[in-house]
């Protein structure tokens, strides 16, 4: 197990108020929010810094944690010292934010056994029937499995407390359809594949949201589809008829006479399938051969004697 | 393990959930979900509280304003606010990555 080192997490010196505390952790929250932030590790940062938050605002975990000692660096090996915590009493306060699988082996092994015991207590209770929770994950696919349709298998944690109030995070795999057509942040309900429910409750549902493996050249908004195409010179002047890929395939599309770069061209109906199927767009991107021969930079010389094209015109000079 | 292909209701224009159904889906009273309601950070179809459908926008949009209210403590005013600034930056962010290129 590593060592956490939480003043470090949270930007904050040792001898950090407890008001320096909550600011670094407002501002840290906010800017690693897996809602707001898009880089790839916010997830990972926001239930860093609020583990690191659930220690460093309580005063007493605070004490606790700070008398481990300072000689810990972040990532050594640590096993929490013998009687460590004693004269301290972490009961009821353990956890506090509720979802305790978020948690770190290293919080667990410090401030994990007040929450086990309470957390028992209240699952006892007897002859309470309620519906289990739904729960939420997100699935990523190809921009192809939106065209025909996949089967995904997904592997999901989640929390499970025993008869003894410990909790354990246990994986189950499941296979999915996923339907043809689906979009980018749509969702798929399984009904019955959430938590279940507690005396004769129903087990809740399973939200799958839908994100696409970004493509190395498609890029989606919605049901449409963008590609920038490369072509050559002669094609854009003189216009003509060219293999154009779509993630069902490739297929024959007219460039015509005097396409210039950036210009749309559309596929209809040849975006993400559905009732209102989505539109390829091919965005042509006009790119010049190298004059890397005699007879290539005879050629350019050519059009630079015969073609009068001033392409500076608008310009003035 | 299980080998069972599970068939799941993709939510699109058509299917939709009902406020019970939303609230569900939150962990949510349904007095939060009207609240959300009023305040315009979700738009159901249908006249009346019995009627109301919530598309799949709605559930994705009532679902990040109870984690940001849960996790930032933001008021609802405040989230509504959040919610369109980060639609805006989406769009923005598409456009940018459709016009960046591959190069």
């Amino acid at each position: 197990m590593d060592f956490k080192d939480y003043y470090k997490i949270m930007g904050v010196k040792q001898d950090a108020s407890q008001d320096e505390i909550k600011r670094a952790y407002r501002k840290l929250a906010r800017k690693y929010h897996p809602d707001v932030s898009k880089e790839s590790d916010a997830e990972e940062r926001f239930k860093e810094v609020g583990e690191a938050y659930e220690v460093l605002k309580d005063p007493e975990k605070r004490v606790a944690y700070d008398q481990l000692g300072s000689n810990w660096q972040a990532g050594q090996d640590f096993h929490p010292p013998p009687d460590w915590d004693a004269g301290f009493e972490f009961n009821g306060g353990g956890y506090t934010a509720g979802d305790s699988a978020a948690y770190s082996d290293f919080f667990s092994s410090l401030f994990g056994q007040g929450f086990e015991s309470a957390q028992g207590a209240r699952g006892r209770s007897g002859g309470f029937h309620a519906r289990g929770e739904d729960h939420h994950a997100k699935v990523l696919i190809d921009l192809e499995d939106a065209y025909q349709g996949a089967t995904r298998s997904i592997t999901l944690q989640s929390p499970v407390t025993d008869q003894h109030g410990r909790v354990s995070t246990k994986k189950r795999t499941l296979n999915v359809k996923i339907p043809k057509g689906v979009k980018q942040g749509q969702r798929i309900r399984l009904s019955g594949q959430g938590s279940p429910g507690m005396g004769e409750g129903k087990s809740g549902d399973l939200y799958l949201e839908i994100d696409f493996n970004p493509h190395s050249f498609y890029k989606v908004e919605g049901r449409d589809v963008y590609l920038e195409l490369p072509i050559t010179p002669w094609e854009a002047a003189l216009g003509a008829s060219i293999k154009v890929p779509t993630p069902a395939g490739s297929v024959d599309m007219k460039i015509p006479a005097g396409t210039t770069t950036g210009r749309k061209l559309r596929l209809k109906g040849r975006g993400i399938p559905g009732k209102q199927a989505g539109d390829l767009y091919v965005v042509p991107q006009i790119t010049l051969p190298p004059a890397d021969s005699d007879a290539a930079k005879e050629l350019y010389r050519k059009m630079e004697q015969e073609l009068a094209y001033n392409p500076r015109s608008k310009l003035g000079v | 393990m299980n080998k069972e292909i599970l068939n799941g209701d993709l939510l699109d224009e058509q299917t939709t959930l009902s406020l019970g159904e939303l609230c569900l889906a939150c962990s949510s009273h349904a007095e939060w979900i009207i609240e959300l309601v009023d305040e315009g950070i979700i738009e159901p179809i249908g006249k009346s509280q019995r009627q109301w459908q919530f598309s799949s926008v709605c559930l994705q949009r009532a679902y990040t304003a109870m984690r940001l209210q849960r996790d930032l403590e933001i008021n609802l005013a405040g989230i509504a606010l959040a919610l369109n600034l980060l639609d805006e930056i989406d769009s923005l962010r598409m456009r940018l990555n459709r016009h960046e290129g591959n190069t």
